[in-house]
């Protein structure tokens, strides 16, 4: 640790301020990199944390602040001036030609050559892989390589080009566990040999195991720095999730709780092999609110899909206990239609409401039909029930629109989710699985939604509530389900627990199974 | 720090989409179009020619409307546009690029020269227009299902397959028209006796024109109102949004494709049956693709595509009688059309984005 406080600063923020609109992404944020150092940015979805890496990397321009390399006020306008001063980014997404092999991606636009000597350059390739340990063939198209092996070139690019200060978005969200060592491993190597690194990242352990320093940022807003070895998770978790807010919403107890939706033992690859879901078992049971909880992107959105008919499993059940029959049902495979044929009453309000539950360009008539055109037998359209639906949710839901004829995509947020939750529920649902349902919507829209929800809850429907504020779900739900990359990390009730179990459980890979 | 505040807004202008524009000032904006392309094949004009615009623009409106024979023949050509771009609007508006009407119709065709050909003596004329309307349709809608099992079955690319699809049945058909010359091998085209469209009230292709009336209403009530335009749409617009309320995708573009096929399939029966009586490699002449522009041009709307395509075939027309009056070469008629057209989808344009103007800013 002496000598790393000992070495220059090689980068350095001073009061960074970047604001979208009247959305502030970052406001007056400080930060500072030596060489030899590994520095973790951790903060949740949306707190700024890669706002502020790509202002480093010449994406966006601060709208106020200072930017010192090696000592020196720079200005970044560009990515080209990010390389002029030895800073090189790997984003989430790579930017590689697939037709290309690893080593013509890692040449390509290089101008200040004189020649095109393919053999030469191979050679400083591999001279780089074997200095830090990468593993990689330079004759590989990047069509035939794996994510790993795709993120290894975006590396040794940014090295190539003589990058010391490496800038790393989420590094390890789209690795397999082994995959994840190597990289560290690679990462470690490249410390000891003077490489600033900042790695972006909302996973605990990974913060602790790697870096050296960690800068903690919240809703846009630089928290603080701390030594890795002079903190803990409690400390971390606090910094990142904050105090808890009181929101007032409503809940009611729990009343006639059967079991409704019994998912055992599920499973779900990706096409690279790594693990979406994991064992995930759980029951969600009429008359309660199940929230689950978890960082962005640990398998949520499949597990819904899974139960909606929309993703297919590769181990597995998925039970469904029909209240009016008695019956139970297997949903796992199923297509949505099929789903509904079987007497399944399942509601889905998907995360992307214009890309998946609605059809931005159509009216609001037209997008009530989704769910119910196929009835009769008739090959015609009947446009008289949906249209007084749509007219009934506008009132009800106090929807503002000019008109039941006005194309979805032209309202509001707010007002569109209100017509997405509307039709779901409309059917009268017994299982309502609701993904993100107040995502960017306003105060008094979001307390409409809760409202929703808690009338379902009412009426006797197993709610499945997926949220990423831990302040509205210790409110509004009866027990929380904590995921964290596609494996449940634990059961909380809702109304016993605090922010810090939470986020601690959400960060925190290894499993606690033990449903309450 | 005032280099910190610099600007970094090197453009004039940006454009900016609008959010909604009164059905008028959409019409203005595309008579604004129109005038503006005149003026400019004015100038065209007399910078390449010499000739004087106004009389050649007069020229023109005879040349498409001059005689009663005329009109006829501009509103029949209007028809089997009319034909072919229905046919590609249900795939259009699915979002699968059917570029492929050309060889579709060219194939419904052949069916229908070959049941006039093989079945002509010997079936009564009733029966034997059955058969030929009900191959040709076949024929199309097969035709049309090859790219659309490829594209659902291996997620080919529509595109260049349909596109390909073309070449093929050009071929075929260029086979078909040698093999069936009078006298054979001769590269006459052969004058198909049995079969043809009766003469309704004294007009040969008064038939024709009533089909395809027919036809436009029923897509127009197909696309508005029926529960399949219905999932064609939400195809279309969003293929998660149909895989999210259980619609079949896969069977959804198979079925849609089977009737663009189809409809080509009848546009190939009426060209041949109802107005050449006879076969050519070149029997759909480009109507597949100008087809594209009509359907695109009306936005889909069977009804408006009324008046698209009457549009495109009125130039078409009156560009090929300036040339021939002022002995021109025909690349002329196509540069006036050209422009025309350009002017006119250029105008969609400006119905959808509007250009903002920035205010200029100061570099401290």
């Amino acid at each position: 640790m002496e000598n790393v406080m000992e070495q220059k600063i090689a980068l350095e923020l001073r009061n960074i301020t970047k604001t979208f609109g009247s959305v502030v992404a970052n406001k007056n944020v400080s930060l500072k990199v030596r060489k030899g150092e590994i520095l973790s940015i951790l903060g949740e979805n949306g707190s700024g944390k890669t706002t502020l890496m790509n202002m480093v990397a010449g994406i966006y321009f601060p709208d106020s602040g200072q930017i010192f390399a090696d000592g020196q006020e720079v200005e970044i306008a560009s990515p080209k001036d990010a390389f002029r001063y030895k800073i090189g980014m790997i984003h989430q997404h790579f930017k590689l030609v697939d037709v290309f092999t690893a080593a013509e991606n890692i040449v390509l636009g290089l101008k200040d050559e004189k020649r095109f000597d393919m053999p030469g350059y191979i050679e400083k390739i591999k001279a780089i892989t074997e200095q830090y340990g990468f593993e990689l063939d330079p004759n590989k198209k990047i069509y035939e390589m794996s994510v790993s092996e795709k993120q290894t070139v975006e590396i040794i690019k940014a090295l190539f080009r003589g990058a010391d200060i490496l800038i790393l978005d989420e590094p390890t969200a789209v690795l397999t566990p082994q995959e994840t060592v190597k990289l560290f491993r690679v990462l470690r190597n490249m410390k000891e040999s003077g490489k600033a690194i900042i790695i972006i990242t909302h996973k605990l352990h990974e913060v602790l195991s790697l870096s050296d320093n960690v800068a903690v940022l919240r809703k846009g807003e630089y928290i603080g720095t701390v030594k890795t070895a002079e903190t803990n998770e409690s400390e971390l978790t606090e910094m990142m999730v904050g105090k808890k807010i009181s929101l007032n919403i409503e809940r009611s107890e729990v009343e006639n709780r059967t079991e409704r939706l019994i998912v055992d033992k599920i499973d779900c690859n990706s096409r690279d092999g790594v693990k979406l879901l994991d064992d995930v078992s759980f029951t969600a049971y009429s008359g309660e609110i199940l929230g689950i909880a978890g960082i962005a992107g640990s398998g949520q959105r499949e597990l819904l899909e899974a139960i909606a008919g929309l993703q297919n499993l590769d181990d597995g059940s998925i039970i469904y206990n029909n209240p009016k029959t008695g019956t139970k049902e297997n949903l796992r495979d199923k297509t949505p239609l099929e789903i509904r044929q079987m007497g399944v009453r399942l509601a889905f309000v998907p995360e992307d409401r214009l890309g998946m539950g609605l059809v931005g360009n159509m009216d609001i008539v037209d997008n009530m039909m989704l769910r119910s055109y196929k009835k009769g037998k008739s090959v015609f359209l009947q446009r008289k029930q949906p249209k007084s639906l749509a007219e009934e949710i506008i009132e009800k839901l106090e929807v503002v629109t000019p008109s039941a004829s006005t194309p979805v995509r032209r309202l509001s947020g707010g007002n569109v989710q209100k017509i997405l939750v509307g039709r779901e529920i409309a059917s009268a649902p017994t299982v309502l699985m609701a993904a993100y349902p107040v995502r960017g919507l306003d105060i008094n829209s979001s307390y409409t939604i809760y409202n929703l929800l808690n009338e379902q809850k009412k009426k006797g429907v197993a709610v499945i509530f997926v949220g990423e504020d831990l302040d509205v779900l210790i409110e509004l739900c009866d027990r929380i389900m904590v995921i964290g990359s596609g494996k449940i990390a634990g059961f909380v009730d809702a109304r016993n627990t605090t922010k810090e179990e939470i986020g601690i459980m959400m960060t925190k890979s290894e499993p606690h199974n033990s449903e309450v | 720090m005032s280099k910190m505040n610099k600007l970094y807004f090197k453009t004039k202008s940006h454009i900016v989409k609008r959010d909604d524009i009164t059905w008028w000032k959409a019409w203005i904006i595309r008579v604004i179009a129109v005038l503006l392309a005149m003026v400019v094949c004015g100038i065209v004009t007399v910078f390449l020619t010499d000739l004087n615009p106004i009389e050649m623009y007069i020229t023109m409106a005879e040349g498409a409307l001059g005689t009663t024979r005329l009109v006829w023949n501009l509103i029949q050509n209007t028809a089997i546009l009319l034909c072919v771009s229905l046919a590609v609007t249900p795939a259009f508006k699915m979002k699968f690029w059917n570029i492929g009407a050309e060889g579709q119709v060219l194939i419904g065709g052949l069916a229908t020269a070959a049941c006039m050909i093989f079945l002509g003596e010997k079936l009564p004329t009733p029966l034997l227009m059955l058969v030929m309307v009900i191959t040709s349709v076949v024929s199309g809608a097969l035709w049309a299902l090859v790219p659309a099992f490829f594209k659902t079955r291996f997620n080919s690319n529509e595109t260049l397959f349909t596109l390909m699809m073309n070449y093929v049945a050009i071929q075929i058909v260029a086979y078909y028209t040698l093999e069936w010359s009078m006298p054979k091998g001769s590269g006459t085209p052969r004058t198909l006796e049995y079969g043809q469209l009766p003469v309704l009230f004294g007009q040969k292709y008064l038939i024709n024109i009533l089909i395809v009336l027919v036809l436009t209403i029923v897509a127009y009530i197909y696309l508005k109102y029926s529960k399949q335009g219905y999932e064609i749409s939400v195809v279309g617009e969003s293929e998660n949004t149909a895989r999210y309320i259980g619609i079949n995708v896969k069977k959804v573009v198979l079925r849609t494709m089977a009737i663009s096929g189809a409809v080509c399939g009848i546009a190939g029966f009426l060209l041949v049956a109802g107005t050449d009586h006879s076969l050519k490699s070149d029997t759909a002449g480009g109507r597949g693709f100008t087809a594209i522009m009509v359907s695109w041009l009306a936005k889909f709307n069977p009804i408006f595509m009324i008046l698209t395509s009457l549009l495109i075939v009125f130039l078409q027309k009156g560009a090929s009688k300036i040339s021939e009056v002022y002995r021109l070469n025909s690349s002329f008629s196509d540069i006036i059309t050209g422009i025309i057209i350009f002017f006119i989808i250029g105008s969609e344009f400006f119905i959808n984005y509007k250009i903002k103007f920035n205010k200029k800013e100061e570099n401290k």
